[in-house]
C-alpha cells in the first residue's frame, strides 16, 4: 500500500477533463466572437487613450450647468413614480392571473405568464421608442415605458408571494359567503401587503435608473439633457449630468433600502 | 399588528377589530402613504397627464399597430421555398454581431471583476483597498449601461468596441458585488487548515479560497453572460453595435412592421438565453 498515494491531486481525471473543455470552450467562444466583431484594431488600441481623452476634457464639471439640470433630474424620478404606479396597478390583476392558486383557469394562468414574461423581455428603451411613437416625445411616453416594462418583474415577483399565502384565511373567509373580491381584499392581500411594498419601492429604485436612459429616445428625463449636452461637445456639462446621476440613483437606493426596512 | 384593546370593554378580546397593518404603527403608515401619494399627485402635475394626451395615445397605438402587424421578417414563402430577402439578412447579422459582443464583454468583463471582487471584500483586503473596491462598485452599479455606452461611443467611435467596453464597465457592479459578499462569507478554518501546513499566501488563496468560491463565480458568469445578451440587443439603439441599431434605423424609416419583427426576434433571444442560463446555473450549483 505505501508508496502508492506519493501524490495528492485537487481532481481526478475526469475532472479534469471537464475542466480543460470548459476553459477550452470558452477561449474558442471568445475568439470567434471577436473575430466577428471585426473590431479595428487600432481603435482597440487606442481605446484607453481617446477614454482618458475625454475624460480630461470634462473635468472639471461644469458647476454652473449643475442649476439648468435640476428640472430634468426631478422629470426622471417623476418617470420612475408614475411608471412604478402604472405597473403596479397592471401588475396585481396579472398576478393574480398567474399564479397558480388564483387564477381562474388553464388559460388566464397562459395569458397571466405571457404578459408576464413578454413585458420582461422588452427592454426599456424599446418600450421608449413605441410610446414616442405613441403619445410623441415627451415625459408622458417614458412613464408608459418604464410602466410596462416593470409589469412582469412586478407580476412575476406578487404571482410567487400569491402562491406561497397560507390558504387557511382564504378558506374561513370562503366559509363565511365572501364573495370572490372580498376574499381577495381580506384573505390574500393582507397576507401579502408588506411584499407588495418592498416590490413596489425596490421597483421605483430600479425604474430611477431606467429612467437616467429613456431620455436617448426622447421620452424625457435627465437622459434627453445629456444626449443635448453630448452632441453640443460640451464636456464639463456631461460630467455635470453624470453626477448628478450618479447622486440621484445613490440617493433613491438609500431611500428605497430605508422604505423596505420600514415595511415588514 | 395592532390590535387594539378597549379598556372600556376590560374583556379579552379587543371591542374594535382592525385589519392587521403592514407598518409599524398607524402613523409610520400614514406619513408614509401621504408622501407616496404627494409625491405621486406633484408628477402627474409635473408630466402634465391630461385626459386629452391619454386620448391622444389610443389613437396613436391604433395607427402604430396597424402598420406594425404582419411582421416582416424578410422572409418570404412564395412557390413553396423560402426566400431570403434584405430585411432578414440584417437581422441575421445583427444578432450574430450582438451575440459575439456578449461572449466578448463576457470574459473580459469577468476578468476583471474578479480582483475587483477581492478588493471589495473586506476580509480579504486592507480597510483603504476595502474602499476603492466598494467605490468601483457603485459607481459601475449606478450607470445604466446605455448612459456607459453613449460616453463610449464618444471616446471611441460607433460600432461593437464601444458597446463591448460599455458592458465591461458595467460588470463589476453586479458580479464584483455578488463574489465579494460570496467571499465575506467563506469558511475561514479551511484557510487556517492550508495555513498551518506551512503555505504561501498564494497557495491558500489557490487552495483554500477558490474551491470555495469557483462554483458561484461560473454560476454567476453564466448569469452575467444571459444579462449581457439583452443589454448587447439593445446597445445599438445609441450606436454601439449589434441588432439594436438596425432596430432603431427600422423606427427612424417608419418600417414598423419590420421593427416588430426585430423586437420579437429580441424577445426569443432573450427568453433562449434565460432559459438555457438558468439551466445551466442549476447543474453548476
Amino acid at each position: 500500500m505505501a508508496g502508492e498515494l506519493t501524490e495528492w491531486n485537487r481532481y481526478d481525471s475526469r475532472d479534469h477533463l471537464i475542466r480543460y473543455l470548459a476553459v477550452l470552450g470558452t477561449i474558442v467562444a471568445f475568439l470567434v466572437s471577436w473575430r466577428l466583431l471585426e473590431v479595428n484594431y487600432e481603435f482597440a488600441a487606442t481605446a484607453p487613450r481617446e477614454v482618458s481623452d475625454l475624460l480630461s476634457r470634462m473635468y472639471p464639471p461644469d458647476a454652473a450647468y449643475s442649476g439648468e439640470i435640476a428640472a430634468p433630474l426631478v422629470e426622471t424620478v417623476s418617470i420612475a413614480i408614475l411608471g412604478t404606479t402604472l405597473a403596479f396597478v397592471i401588475a396585481i390583476p396579472t398576478a393574480y392571473l398567474g399564479a397558480e392558486n388564483t387564477t381562474p383557469n388553464a388559460i388566464t394562468y397562459a395569458i397571466g405568464k405571457f404578459i408576464i414574461s413578454f413585458t420582461r423581455s422588452v427592454n426599456v428603451i424599446i418600450w421608449a421608442l413605441v410610446f414616442v411613437i405613441v403619445f410623441g416625445p415627451g415625459a408622458l411616453a417614458g412613464a408608459f415605458a418604464v410602466g410596462f416594462r416593470s409589469i412582469g418583474f412586478l407580476g412575476k415577483l406578487i404571482a410567487e408571494e400569491i402562491e406561497e399565502i397560507d390558504p387557511v384565511p382564504v378558506r374561513a373567509m370562503r366559509a363565511t359567503g365572501a364573495n370572490a373580491f372580498t376574499v381577495a381584499l381580506y384573505g390574500i392581500v393582507p397576507q401579502v401587503k408588506p411584499a407588495l411594498i418592498g416590490l413596489a419601492t425596490y421597483r421605483w429604485d430600479i425604474n430611477v435608473r431606467e429612467s437616467t436612459v429613456i431620455g436617448f429616445v426622447g421620452a424625457g428625463g435627465i437622459g434627453l439633457a445629456l444626449d443635448g449636452r453630448i452632441d453640443a461637445h460640451d464636456w464639463n456639462a456631461v460630467l455635470t449630468i453624470l453626477v448628478a446621476i450618479l447622486l440621484i440613483v445613490l440617493v433613491s437606493e438609500v431611500v428605497s433600502a430605508y422604505l423596505r426596512s420600514k415595511a415588514r | 399588528m395592532s390590535h387594539r384593546s378597549d379598556s372600556a370593554g376590560g374583556g379579552l378580546y379587543p371591542e374594535e377589530w382592525s385589519r392587521p397593518t403592514a407598518f409599524r404603527n398607524r402613523w409610520v403608515r400614514l406619513g408614509v402613504y401621504l408622501s407616496v401619494l404627494a409625491f405621486f399627485v406633484y408628477s402627474i402635475w409635473e408630466i402634465r397627464v391630461t385626459p386629452d394626451r391619454l386620448l391622444v395615445g389610443i389613437e396613436g397605438a391604433r395607427t402604430l399597430l396597424s402598420s406594425m402587424f404582419p411582421p416582416d421578417f424578410g422572409l418570404s414563402f412564395e412557390g413553396g421555398g423560402i426566400s431570403v430577402e434584405r430585411n432578414a439578412e440584417l437581422i441575421r447579422t445583427g444578432v450574430v454581431e450582438s451575440l459575439g459582443m456578449s461572449v466578448v464583454a463576457t470574459v473580459v468583463g469577468v476578468l476583471v471583476s474578479v480582483p475587483i471582487a477581492f478588493m471589495a471584500a473586506e476580509n480579504m483586503v486592507p480597510r483603504p483597498v476595502y474602499y476603492v473596491g466598494r467605490v468601483v462598485v457603485s459607481v459601475s452599479r449606478a450607470f445604466h449601461v446605455l448612459v456607459v455606452a453613449i460616453i463610449a461611443v464618444v471616446a471611441v467611435g460607433f460600432g461593437p468596441l464601444a458597446g463591448t467596453l460599455a458592458m465591461v464597465f458595467s460588470t463589476p457592479g453586479f458580479f464584483a458585488k455578488l463574489l465579494a459578499e460570496d467571499l465575506e462569507d467563506i469558511d475561514r478554518t479551511e484557510l487556517d487548515a492550508i495555513r498551518s501546513t506551512g503555505a504561501s499566501r498564494t497557495q491558500v488563496i489557490l487552495y483554500g479560497v477558490v474551491p470555495q468560491v469557483l462554483p458561484r463565480v461560473i454560476g454567476l458568469t453564466i448569469y452575467r453572460w444571459d444579462i449581457n445578451i439583452r443589454a448587447a440587443t439593445i446597445i445599438g439603439i445609441v450606436g454601439a453595435g449589434g441588432i439594436g441599431s438596425t432596430l432603431y434605423s427600422s423606427f427612424q424609416r417608419y418600417e414598423y412592421d419590420f421593427s416588430l419583427a426585430i423586437v420579437l426576434v429580441i424577445v426569443a433571444i432573450v427568453m433562449v438565453g434565460e432559459g438555457v442560463s438558468a439551466y445551466a446555473r442549476r447543474r453548476v450549483q
